[in-house]
C-alpha cells in the first residue's frame, strides 16, 4: 500500500512522526486519569462532597491542581492552554461516566440470562420464572427486526424523495414540506401509536406487525427526511451544473449524479432513523402488542418486539423475568450500537475509497 | 457604447439577413440581468463553425454571464433575466418551444473548476452524458477511447479506466471533463476559464486539445490569460465595464486585436496596462 521504493536510496533514513503522541505517553495519561478518578471517589467518601456531582467536581479540581502544580517552566500562555486542555479532558471523562455506567449496569444485570438459545428460542414453552437455559427472546428480536424493516422500506424512499424535493426541486411547497417534517419530529411517540391504532388496527380488527411497522415509520420519517436533506445539501452545485451542461434533465441529474455522490450519507440517514425507532415502546403497545412465539407474518396478529418483551418481563416482576428483561435491554443496546457502527463504517468506506484512489494516483505520479 | 458596436459591424454583422445561411452560434443584442442588476448589455457577436473565439476582458465585465447565456445555464440563477436573440444555426435557442436540455446537448460547457462526477469511474464519467440524456449508442468502448484521445488524456488513463474521477490530478480532471463534454457530440463547446486552476504543462496540453477540437466544432473560451487567447483563438472579443453593465468593446481576428486593435482601450488591455 505504501510506496516504499524497492531500492533503498537513502540508507539510514526512517519515516518518523515526531508530532505523534507515543504509546507510553498515552498510557501514562490514561492511567493518571484513572488514578485521579479513584482519588476523586475517595474524596467523596471522606468529605462532604457526595454522589456523582461531588465526584465530578473533585475530579475536575484534582486534574486542574495537577496541571497547575506541574511544570513551572511553562509560560503564561502555555499554562493557560494546559489548564483549558485538562478542564475539557476531565469534562469529557465526566460526560462519559454516566454512559459507561448505563452500559455496565445493563451488562451486569443482564449477562446471567445469556446463553446461545436466548437468541433462537421463544417463550411459548417456558414461563418468565424458568431457569435461564430455557426459552429466549428470539421471537422479540425477529419481531423488532421485521417491524423496523417495514418502517425502513416505507421511510427510506419517502425520506430521500422529500430530501430531493427540498434541495433539488425547491418547489413552491418547500416551506410547507419542511414545516411538516419539523412538526412530525415533535410528535410524541404514543400519538403516532394512537394514530395507527385508529387508522389501521381498529379497521383491520387486530393488532399486527404491519401496524407496528407503520407506527414506527411515522416516527422514523422526520429523522430520515431531515438527515437526507442535510446530506443532499452537501453536494456541490458544480456537479449539478455539469449534469445540466451535458443535456440532462433535472430528474436524471438528481438520480444519476446527486444521489450516487452521497450514497453513504443516505445509508447513514436510514440507519439513524432505525436507531431512532428500534427502542420505541409506546407505539408498539398500541399497534403490535406482544406475544410469546415467533411470528413471521406481518399481518398475522400480535407480534413480540424487544421493547415490549422488556416491558412485559419487568412487569412480571420475578427475579428471573427481571434478569431476562435486562438481557433484552442489552441486546437492544448492542443492536443500536451495531447499527451506528455500521453507519459510521459505511460512511467511512466511500470516503476511504476516494482517499485510497487519490493516494494511488499520487504514488503513480511519483513513480513516473 | 453604441458607437463601439457600430464600429464592429464589419466583423460582427448585427443583422441575420446580412448572411442568411450563417452556420454557427450568433447573438443579437443580448442583455442579461440578475434581479435589477444589469450585468451585460447589447452584445452582438458571431461564432462561425469550426473556429475558436476567445472572450477577454477584466473581471466582472460579464464574460461568464455571456457564456452562460449561450447554453441556457443563465436561467438557473433564480433572479436571472435576459433580452435579445441567441441563434444556433439560425434558430433561436430561447424560443419557448425549445427544450433547454436538448440545447445544452448541442452546446456543451466546461467549467472553471474541474467537476468530474466523484461517484463515477473515469469510463463512467466519459459516458455520463450519454446515459444522462438517454442517447442510444452501442460502441461505448470506442466512444471512451475516442473522447479521451481527443481530450489528450487517453495515454495517461487507458490502464485505469475503472479508477474514480477524483483520483486524477487537477489538469487530468479538467481534460476528463472535456472528454465528458465531447461524448455527447456537441456542435459548440463553451469553456469558462478552463485553465485558471491548472499548471503550465496541463494548460498547454488543453490548449493543444482546443486547437484539435476546432477542426470539428465551434469553441468559445473565456480567458484571463492574454498569451492563451493569442495562442488558441481565431477571433477575440473584448468586453469591458464602466461600472455599469458589461459591454462588447470590439471583436475581430485575434491577430488584429493583438497587433492593431480598433479601440485604444483594447490596446491598453492586451498590453497589460490595466485589468
Amino acid at each position: 500500500m505504501n510506496s516504499v521504493p524497492a531500492v533503498d536510496q537513502y540508507p539510514g533514513v526512517e519515516p518518523l512522526r515526531p508530532w505523534a503522541v507515543t504509546r507510553s505517553t498515552r498510557l501514562k495519561n490514561l492511567s493518571r486519569l484513572a488514578v485521579f478518578a479513584f482519588v476523586a471517589f475517595l474524596v467523596t467518601i471522606i468529605t462532604p462532597l457526595a454522589k456523582f456531582d461531588g465526584w465530578a467536581v473533585a475530579f475536575l479540581l484534582i486534574n486542574v491542581a495537577w496541571v497547575v502544580g506541574q511544570n513551572s517552566r511553562l509560560g503564561a500562555k502555555e499554562r493557560r492552554d494546559a489548564v483549558l486542555r485538562v478542564v475539557f479532558t476531565s469534562l469529557a471523562v465526566v460526560a462519559f461516566v454516566p454512559w459507561l455506567s448505563i452500559f455496565v449496569t445493563v451488562l451486569l444485570k443482564g449477562y446471567r440470562a445469556i446463553y446461545p438459545g436466548y437468541f433462537f428460542s421463544d417463550m411459548r414453552t417456558s414461563t418468565p420464572e424458568d431457569e435461564f437455559n430455557i426459552g429466549g427472546a428470539g421471537h422479540a428480536i425477529v419481531g423488532s427486526l421485521i417491524m423496523v424493516a417495514i418502517a425502513t422500506v416505507i421511510t427510506l424512499p419517502l425520506g430521500i424523495l422529500s430530501g430531493i424535493y427540498l434541495t433539488e426541486v425547491r418547489g413552491r411547497m418547500t416551506f410547507l414540506v419542511r414545516f411538516i417534517v419539523q412538526s412530525m419530529a415533535g410528535v410524541p411517540s404514543v400519538v403516532a401509536g394512537l394514530f395507527i391504532f385508529t387508522t389501521v388496527v381498529q379497521p383491520m380488527g387486530k393488532y399486527s406487525g404491519m401496524a407496528g411497522g407503520l407506527a414506527l415509520a411515522v416516527l422514523m420519517l422526520p429523522t430520515v427526511s431531515r438527515t437526507a436533506e442535510e446530506v443532499l445539501k452537501l453536494v456541490p452545485d458544480d456537479l449539478r451544473s455539469a449534469g445540466y451542461a451535458l443535456g440532462a434533465r433535472q430528474w436524471r441529474t438528481a438520480i444519476m449524479v446527486v444521489l450516487p455522490t452521497v450514497k453513504s450519507g443516505l445509508i447513514t440517514a436510514g440507519i439513524l432513523g432505525i436507531a431512532r425507532v428500534i427502542g420505541e415502546t409506546a407505539p408498539l403497545l398500541l399497534t403490535s402488542l406482544n406475544t410469546n412465539g415467533f411470528v413471521w407474518n406481518p399481518a398475522g396478529g400480535t407480534v413480540a418486539s424487544l421493547p415490549t418483551y422488556i416491558f412485559s418481563m419487568f412487569m412480571y416482576g420475578t427475579e428471573y423475568s427481571a434478569a431476562r428483561a435486562w438481557t433484552g435491554s442489552l441486546v437492544l443496546l448492542v443492536l443500536v450500537f451495531g447499527f451506528f457502527t455500521l453507519a459510521r463504517r459505511l460512511g467511512a468506506t466511500a470516503a476511504q475509497t476516494a482517499k485510497t484512489d487519490s493516494r494511488k494516483a499520487r504514488n503513480l505520479k511519483k513513480k513516473s | 457604447m453604441t458607437q463601439q458596436n457600430a464600429d464592429t459591424t464589419t466583423t460582427v454583422p448585427q443583422r441575420a439577413d446580412a448572411a442568411p445561411d450563417f452556420r454557427g452560434l450568433e447573438t443579437r443584442g443580448a442583455h442579461a440581468w440578475f434581479g435589477t442588476h444589469h450585468a451585460l448589455a447589447d452584445v452582438s457577436l458571431r461564432f462561425p463553425e469550426r473556429t475558436v473565439t476567445g472572450l477577454i476582458g477584466p473581471s466582472g465585465c460579464g464574460k461568464s454571464t455571456f457564456i452562460r447565456l449561450l447554453n441556457r445555464m443563465h436561467e438557473f440563477i433564480p433572479s436571472a433575466a435576459m433580452a435579445g436573440e441567441i441563434l444556433l444555426n439560425g434558430s433561436d435557442i430561447y424560443d419557448p418551444l425549445e427544450d433547454p436540455a436538448s440545447i445544452r446537448l448541442k452546446v456543451g460547457m466546461v467549467f472553471q473548476k474541474p467537476n468530474p462526477f466523484p461517484a463515477m469511474t473515469i469510463r463512467e464519467n466519459v459516458l455520463a452524458g450519454i446515459k444522462l440524456a438517454h442517447l442510444k449508442r452501442d460502441n461505448h468502448d470506442d466512444i471512451v477511447e475516442q473522447c479521451l484521445s481527443r481530450a489528450g488524456l487517453w495515454k495517461e488513463v487507458k490502464d485505469r479506466l475503472g479508477a474514480y474521477g477524483g483520483s486524477l490530478s487537477g489538469g487530468q480532471q479538467q481534460r476528463l471533463c472535456i472528454a465528458r463534454s465531447l461524448a455527447v457530440e456537441p456542435q459548440v463547446l463553451l469553456m469558462d476559464e478552463p485553465c485558471s486552476a491548472l499548471d503550465p504543462g496541463s494548460t498547454l496540453r488543453i490548449e493543444e486539445t482546443i486547437r484539435e477540437l476546432a477542426e470539428k466544432i465551434t469553441v468559445v473560451i473565456v480567458t484571463h490569460n492574454m498569451q492563451q487567447a493569442s495562442r488558441v483563438s481565431d477571433f477575440c472579443a473584448f468586453f469591458l465595464t464602466d461600472g455599469g453593465p458589461g459591454y462588447l468593446v470590439e471583436a475581430d481576428a485575434t491577430r488584429k486585436i493583438f497587433t492593431n486593435p480598433g479601440d485604444s482601450r483594447t490596446a491598453d488591455y492586451v498590453q497589460g496596462k490595466f485589468g
